[in-house]
């Protein structure tokens, strides 16, 4: 949770510093529900994640470094800096993408859980959404589907309040999300997602019931975002007083007090920790900061396994430019396709 | 220039920017016609992610600017079922790539209705959605799908290149009793150009323009590249070369007339059309330029668009994959 918080913070502020291109999502004030969902899974169970995927990245074990080069659009990100914020993805460790669509990542653990089922694997899918993403069709078809054939799939509602500018009871007719899963037949709970051993537990449960054949759960936690929709939001829509009640609810000081008042921490290693963190954080910073940005001509990789002549000469001019200004000049009047790296489709005469 | 540019200019008009021209063709539209509202997500308190909407919901209030959940089958559906049933919706598609979630509402009702029920249903509904690379969005907000939409039989689409044709185009489309799909590519909202201030003013469906006069070769350019275009063109007539814009405005229908009646001029011709190379917007114009005039032609037509590839988010990448002024001077260059 520290880990996210610290990430999340920093993004933001590179974000402003517009070191950061594109659109950022932060979790901060949510980390309870990812880190609890991914601490009741095995290390090689997925998720599919959404817009705001940071949290289940980190929850999920991928490297700070390597999503904040992914961040900053260099070569070395997750994605080649293909992706950025919206799209981390890293399929060998479990995570199937952040998502820029609203409600494409429950079809996705749907499916990853048919691999597993079909070859009868010991292992779970969890698909994470966002209560304004209970609005999308998709989301529907795809508990049915894994409700229908008893699939290991988990869904888990972050329910922040807020779909962008709009209040969750101006979305959904229920009064909680969860009551959606009785349409599927299938269990569905809502927890306090401030509390991470709340949501571990019910994930947990849940994950017992995939592996035992019975299906499908619908896990919806109570969250709330701290900062804007995305970074640059004027937030019209709430007023301070309510993020503060929040707040006063933060599920790492709820936690931390927790494990302090039991005797499992104290104050004095929380602050370790809390300064390890800031420490690799601040390097996968200055990791991103110093790797390289992707070559032009990277542009044109990974469109397919074998990549058709239609992209090829565009890749190759790009790389002839790169290679000098040289050779541009030469082909100029040449009467080749051409190769000055740029964007259009004719022959040279 | 055709008739009905200079019709434009004769009206009085006000500078503002692409931005400012849609939000005051919806302003006017919602004013004039009662049975016109607005749908989509966060279009109301919010004011839209790009602020078009921003200040109708206090103007006309919540019924008339409807915030949706986040439901693009739905509300594409409800729209297409409120305009055949008397009312006139006009929906805001956030990003065009949305569209995925939406398009069996477009594609087999929207686009099918009217012509399947044998002219008995209406189907007034206007969808405004936005295209285009260069914010750093990535693959999935940053699309240009117009091609698939202006191919599918049923369906209107314009795509402004100037502040004046997103007001009338956007009024236009409005005011029509068919779908039609307005692509507002969002690099240039904050573009300024004169507007004319009429509230009659509209610009026809299927009525390009010509922006700038030339005798060398013709540019039919689209959205951004259409002031690119522009200034590509001024910056090569110091090398004597003089080139022709056309913004066709409307993709379908297509002024074939005003773009062949250029290239029977010039002999010549760049289409720039930021969707991707391949089956596209451009080969299009080009069959229609070569079905009309292949024996004006004194050069191979060329095309500038995006290569087959999605939207890269890390900006070297965008930068290369995005087609701009350079590209469009370098396809002149090739063929004058
Ligand atoms: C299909 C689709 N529609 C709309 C959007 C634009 N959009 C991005 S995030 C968002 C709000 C999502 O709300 P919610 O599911 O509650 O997630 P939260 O942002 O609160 O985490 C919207 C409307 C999108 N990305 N995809
Ligand atoms: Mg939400």
């Amino acid at each position: 949770m520290l880990t996210i918080r610290a990430f999340d913070t920093e993004a933001g502020d590179r974000f402003a510093d517009g070191e950061i291109p594109g659109f950022v999502h932060l979790y901060i004030g949510e980390e309870a529900v990812g880190v609890g969902t991914c601490a009741a899974l095995e290390d090689d169970d997925y998720i599919a994640s959404t817009h705001r995927g940071h949290g289940h990245c980190i929850a999920k074990g991928l490297d700070p470094k390597y999503m904040m080069a992914e961040l900053y659009g260099r070569a070395e990100g997750y994605c080649n800096g293909k992706g950025g914020s919206m799209h981390i993805a890293d399929v060998d460790a479990g995570m199937l993408g952040a998502n820029g669509i609203v409600g494409a990542g429950p079809p996705m653990a749907t499916g990853a859980a048919l691999s597993i089922d079909y070859q009868d694997r010991d292992q779970v899918a969890v698909g994470f959404l966002g209560d304004g993403a209970v609005a999308q069709g998709q989301v529907h078809e795809a508990i049915n589907l894994a409700a229908t054939w008893d699939l290991p799939a988990i869904f888990v509602v972050e329910n922040n309040h807020y779909g962008e500018g709009t209040p969750v009871e101006k979305q959904h007719n229920v009064d909680n999300l969860s009551d959606t899963a009785q349409a599927h037949d299938i269990p569905g709970l809502t927890v306090d997602g401030m509390d991470i051993t709340a949501v571990a537990e019910a994930v947990g449960e849940a994950r017992a019931r995939a592996r035992a054949g019975d299906g499908p759960t619908l896990v919806e936690a109570e969250t709330y975002r701290y900062r804007g929709h995305y970074e640059g939001d004027e937030e019209p829509y709430r007023d301070d007083d309510e993020i503060e009640r929040w707040q006063d609810r933060d599920a790492i000081d709820s936690f931390k007090r927790r494990l302090i008042d039991r005797g499992e921490l104290t104050a004095e290693e929380f602050d370790d920790l809390e300064r390890e963190v800031e420490a690799e954080i601040e390097a996968a910073v200055e990791f991103a900061q110093n790797a390289d940005p992707p070559a032009p001509h990277e542009a044109y990789d990974d469109m397919f396994a074998e990549t058709p002549p239609e992209i090829e000469r565009f890749a190759t001019a790009a790389r002839t430019t790169t290679d000098g200004g040289e050779r541009i000049e030469e082909s100029r009047s040449s009467s080749e396709p051409r190769s000055d790296g740029g964007r259009s489709g004719g022959e040279r005469r | 220039m055709t008739a009905q540019a200079e019709r434009e200019l004769e009206t009085e008009t006000e500078t503002m920017t692409v931005r400012e021209a849609v939000r005051q063709a919806l302003r006017e539209e919602l004013e004039r016609d009662e049975d016109v509202y607005l749908m989509g997500e966060d279009v109301g308190l919010f004011g839209g992610v790009l602020e078009v909407t921003s200040g109708l919901y206090d103007e006309f209030g919540a019924e008339r600017v409807r915030d949706t959940p986040i439901s693009e089958a739905g509300f594409m559906g409800a729209a297409t079922g409120a305009a055949a049933t008397g009312t006139r919706p006009v929906v805001e598609l956030m990003f065009s790539d949305f569209a995925g979630v939406s398009m069996e509402q477009i594609m087999n009702q929207m686009a099918k209705m009217r012509y399947m029920f044998g002219g008995k249903a209406e189907m007034p509904v206007t969808v405004r959605t936005t295209e285009g690379g260069g914010m750093g969005a990535a693959s999935q907000h940053s699309g240009t799908i117009h091609t698939w939409i202006a191919h599918f039989p049923g369906l209107k689409a314009v795509a402004p290149g100037t502040a004046a044709s997103a007001k009338g185009l956007t009024k236009a489309a409005i005011r029509s009793n068919d779908p039609v799909f307005v692509f507002e590519n969002k690099m240039i909202y904050e573009q300024e150009g004169a507007v004319p201030t009429d509230e009659e003013f509209t610009i026809p469906l299927g009525e390009a323009a010509v922006e700038r006069e030339g005798e060398d070769v013709t540019v039919v350019a689209t959205q951004r590249l259409v002031g690119e275009s522009l200034q590509t063109a001024e910056s090569l007539a110091e090398t004597g070369v003089e080139a022709e814009v056309i913004d066709p405005r409307s993709l379908y229908p297509l002024d074939t007339e005003t773009i062949v009646e250029s290239v029977r001029k010039t002999g010549r011709l760049i289409v720039a059309d930021e969707s991707p190379l391949s089956y596209g917007t451009h080969a299009e114009i080009i069959a229609r330029v070569q079905e009309e005039a292949f024996f004006s032609l004194d050069a191979p037509i060329q095309r500038v668009g995006t290569p087959d590839t999605h939207m890269p988010f890390s900006t070297p990448l965008e930068q290369e994959v995005l087609p701009d002024g350079d590209d469009v001077r370098e396809a002149i260059e090739r063929v004058t």
